[in-house]
């Protein structure tokens, strides 16, 4: 049994008091003396020449203070790119430039033209009404195939092409490959596309920006799941402001998913506009910019190969990809389709001979990047998906299909460059059998059947990297940053615990979970411990939250930490009861000495630390604070089985989600209660994506889902109970805690398996239906039946 | 521009709206109680769920003016009077019914305005109950299971914890 409050607890939540009471602190609860608002004149055309922005009309508008333009940023940074992906030919991917506020063309609707800063948000929205914007309308390129056709027109014109990069993975194992498949004594193929999302946390972004002229400091609260990210992207690349003179805040977030990693315009603007101002200048985003301005996910285009021998052992995988980019390279965009997502097309099977292709190719949209899972659910799709398929065109069960070809020794190379340290796939299908009730699918099916519906069952399986990664890996592979991650922790004198984190909690629960190590570590309550994150002013340079990395990398900065503490602890502990260090022991928030019944409690130990008088000052100096940077050997490999069961009404198409099943391996557990809510989360936005939402843009690149009236959110009644299990845990083996990372499974796992279901139910009713494109709305579903 | 004066949480509050200025910016920016939030521009998320005269209302589809006179509570005023947390703010935290919090005020206001029309509701009525409340982190699964349990109905037989 877990100790209370240790490892292992479901420790109810502390921060849920303040955020159930209304006091919780987000961005935009921030209001600063004296604050101007900003608002965005956007462009409501896909792509257009600029030809000028006449701001003299509204200048004299009532309230406002200050108009910018492109040409106010003419001479500073745009918004940087962080991974710089080579191409199959050893060459670099082409970057264009990104402004803060367009010059000289527009790229996609919502890319800002001007920028009205006002006494009131309401006359800085009736001052951008007066400005005038001359565009002459460009043809819009929306299709990624059209796209890079010659002759199409160019997102942008000092580019060769709408080609970001043609990406080969491993580019040595093309031809084995191609001669694999050709050879191959079975080869299932299927064309797909990865659905284009928009995360939608809650809470829209927000940015306010403080400047004060006496001391030269910059302040910048913003939405983000990253403070030092942003302060370093921003300060070193877009504005030229050292990290001394510039504190990022990231107070309570409303959820993240990804979208808020990035670095956006309106943040340096509004930086860069409280200095020019003399005033703070705050931004809140309305749900319909968000739409249109924060960046989307997904959005792949995808044929798939899978070689199979005679006995269904998988012998060759070739995938070719279109991932759209968007309009600019949002921050981490490169890195999504290529090094998150071709390096786990060997999901959790030994096919020996793996080739990837990526096209990234630039449109007339928002900009894509990483949303939960990242590169990986778009890897787990379309593999699970063909390994169904091929289950069908062979004529073996798929779940015995997928256990012939599992990994079942560990460590694992596979041939797409990651080394997966442990996992057990026979375990969590199993589990999974078990605790989704498969021996009773066929009486289900025959209850529905009598009801007039079409019952299925789809199943898959998932392998994640996460715990984003060791920084001299990644910066191999292209990245622009370290992926560390630190903390410090801070014993005060009485023998309380501030810990200082670069992660950031929103919506994770970090400040339950975390203490609940450190206070194992020590045997002290875990109310005895604080955790303090989200401001660059009091935090160590850290990574932030993102890729289910918190605990592996974060957590495990704070472990390396608190040894340090108990390291120093110890001889202290040795010094006040005359023993020699070796023989302390720290239990229960008490040192021994062993083989007597000497003990000092912690909290003597702490005050010695800050209270001096009898302690080894020529050994060791006063205070009790340690700093550690961690940076992980591998990426910790997450995996599991999950199962959806639908009834298909036959006169509408319509999907009904009657049970959903997930048994997950994340190796050890810190807090049972915010894993499963992790991965209920994350299945709720899978089953959105194979279900209901759907970004989509006209051909002239206007947004048809630009608001919750057209894009469709899951809602409680859209959704099951959910049924998860994590008790297979193989710990991973290269970090202290043995923890894999929850944040992303429940979003990479669920999709194919609701896709699968669908295909199921039909296939059982003598339909022959191969594939059907996310999300299943019931007019796809009953065109795949009729058609 | 004009005064407007509400009972907020119990309270007299006097503050200044124009025509345009919506209940939920009102009660943000003129009354400060943040705890209301905004999710949203076409009234779906419920992020901004308040009571007025006892009902559950989108404090974004009504204006600050048309609340003059009214009674309104909002998440800053359903703790016990000790401070504690209420039943439904209890069942919350007790069955992780919340993550990143943005949507947990309106949810929490639902959940009332809900448990006071139909004290023991089943699980598909709430569901249904909630298609005005957008949660993105929870998968609704523990929020469902919070408000059965502030119901005071036995929720060891829904999966999970
Ligand atoms: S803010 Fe009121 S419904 Fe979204
Ligand atoms: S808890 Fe984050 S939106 Fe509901």
């Amino acid at each position: 049994m877990p100790k209370d409050g240790g490892i292992g607890a479901s420790t109810k939540r502390r921060e849920d008091v303040r955020f159930l009471t209304g006091k919780g602190k987000y961005t935009d609860d921030i209001n600063i003396h004296g604050q101007a608002y900003v608002y965005f004149l956007r462009s409501d055309v896909a792509h257009g020449t600029l030809n000028s922005v006449d701001t003299s009309a509204a200048e004299g508008m009532p309230g406002v203070v200050r108009i910018f333009t492109g040409k106010d940023f003419e001479g500073i940074g745009g918004l940087p790119c962080g991974w710089q992906v080579t191409d199959r030919h050893g060459e670099p991917m082409q970057e264009p430039a990104h402004p803060v506020l367009a010059q000289g063309k527009v790229r996609h609707v919502g890319d800002p033209i001007a920028a009205v800063v006002a006494e009131s948000l309401e006359e800085a929205r009736d001052a951008a009404e007066a400005i005038d914007v001359d565009i002459t309308d460009l043809p819009a390129v929306i299709d990624m195939k059209a796209a890079v056709q010659d002759g199409a027109p160019k997102v942008h014109d000092d580019l060769t092409s709408n080609l970001c990069y043609d990406w080969g993975f491993v580019e040595d194992n093309r031809q084995a490959v191609d001669d694999a498949i050709k050879s191959a004594h079975h080869v299932t193929t299927l064309e797909l596309k990865n659905n284009r999302l928009v995360a939608n946390p809650m809470e829209p972004r927000v940015a306010v920006g403080d400047f004060n002229d006496a001391t030269g400091d910059h302040t910048l609260y913003t939405t983000s799941q990253n403070p030092h990210v942003i302060r370093l992207l921003m300060g070193a690349f877009v504005l030229g402001i050292p990290e001394h003179k510039l504190r990022v805040v990231a107070p309570d977030v409303g959820g993240g998913f990804g979208t808020k990693i990035f670095h956006y315009a309106e943040e340096a603007f509004c930086t860069f506009a409280a200095k020019e101002v003399k005033r703070p200048v705050k931004w809140t985003c309305s749900r319909s910019e968000a739409f249109i301005t924060d960046a989307h996910g997904r959005d792949h285009v995808t044929k798939i190969e899978l070689a199979l021998d005679a006995e269904g052992n998988f012998t060759a995988l070739r995938t070719e990809t279109y991932a759209n980019m968007g309009a600019y390279l949002s921050t981490f965009a490169p890195s999504v389709p290529t090094w998150l997502h071709g390096t786990l097309m060997a999901g959790n099977y030994k096919t020996p001979l793996i080739y990837v292709n990526v096209k990234a190719v630039f449109t007339n949209t928002v900009p894509v990047d990483a949303y939960r899972g990242a590169g990986r659910p778009e890897a787990t799709f379309q593999l699970e998906r063909v390994i169904d398929k091929a289950a069908r065109e062979i004529g073996m069960d798929p779940i015995e299909l997928r256990r012939k070809n599992f990994i079942t020794e560990f460590p694992y190379a596979t041939p797409v460059a990651v080394e997966y340290d442990t996992g057990n796939y026979n375990a969590t299908m199993d589990k999974l059998i078990e605790v989704a009730d498969f021996a009773g699918f066929e009486a289900r099916a025959e209850e529905s059947k009598a009801r007039g519906k079409l019952r299925g069952l789809g199943v898959n399986c998932y392998i994640e990297a996460c715990g984003i990664a060791p920084s001299n890996l990644v910066g191999q592979l292209g990245a622009r940053a370290g992926l560390y991650e630190s903390a410090t922790v801070r014993v005060n004198a009485t023998g309380s615990i501030s810990v200082m984190t670069g992660s950031h909690s929103h919506g994770q629960g970090h400040e339950t979970a975390f203490p609940q190590v450190v206070a194992d570590m020590i045997g002290i309550d875990a109310s005895q411990v604080e955790i303090v994150h989200g401001d660059t002013a009091n935090t160590p340079m850290g990574m932030g939250t993102y890729g289910s990395r918190s605990l592996a990398v974060g957590g495990s900065a704070m472990v390396r930490a608190t040894e340090k503490i108990i390291a120093k602890a110890k001889k202290i502990a040795a010094h006040l009861m005359e023993a020699s260090e070796g023989d302390i022991e720290l239990k229960d928030g008490a040192f021994t000495v062993a083989g007597t019944d000497k003990s000092v409690a912690w909290g003597d130990v702490t005050l010695a630390a800050y209270v001096p008088h009898n302690y080894p000052l020529e050994d060791i100096e006063p205070g009790l604070e340690e700093t550690a940077f961690y940076d992980p050997a591998n990426f910790t490999y997450p995996s599991g089985a999950y199962s959806c069961e639908v009834e298909v009404d036959p006169d509408t198409g319509k999907v009904e989600v009657l049970a959903f099943a997930a048994a997950d391996d994340f190796g050890n557990v810190v807090n049972p209660m915010i894993v499963e809510g992790q991965v209920h989360g994350g299945i709720a936005q899978g089953i959105g994506q194979a279900l209901l939402e759907n970004c989509a843009y006209d051909d002239d690149g206007q947004l048809l889902s630009g608001s919750y009236m057209d894009y469709a959110m899951p809602r409680a009644a859209d959704l099951p109970n959910f049924i998860v299990d994590h008790s297979c845990q193989t710990p991973c083996t290269h970090n202290p805690l043995g923890v894999k990372g929850c944040g992303e499974a429940g979003a990479i796992g669920s999709p194919p398996a609701l896709v699968n279901a669908v295909c199921d139910a039909l296939q059982r009713a003598g339909k022959d239906v191969k594939h059907i494109d996310m999300p299943l709305s019931p007019a796809r579903v009953w065109a795949a039946m009729n058609g | 521009m004009a005064t407007v004066t509400m009972t907020v949480n119990g309270k007299s509050r006097t503050g200044e709206a124009e025509g345009r200025t919506l209940l939920v910016s009102f009660l943000r920016e003129e009354l400060n109680l943040t705890g209301t939030h905004v999710g949203c521009d076409t009234s779906q998320c419920g992020a901004c769920v308040v009571h007025v005269n006892g009902e559950a209302v989108k404090a974004c589809t009504m204006f600050a003016q048309e609340a003059d006179g009214a009674e309104v509570s909002t998440i800053e005023g359903q703790a016990n009077a000790d401070g504690s947390l209420n039943t439904i703010q209890q069942a919350f935290q007790d069955h992780h019914g919340l993550q990143c919090g943005f949507c947990t005020p309106g949810m929490v206001m639902s959940a009332a305005a809900l448990l006071k029309d139909n004290p023991k509701p089943s699980e598909q009525e709430i569901r249904n109950y909630l298609q005005g409340n957008i949660c993105r982190c929870t998968g609704y699964h523990n929020i469902v299971k919070a408000i059965m349990a502030a119901s005071g109905q036995d929720v060891s037989a829904v999966a999970a914890e």
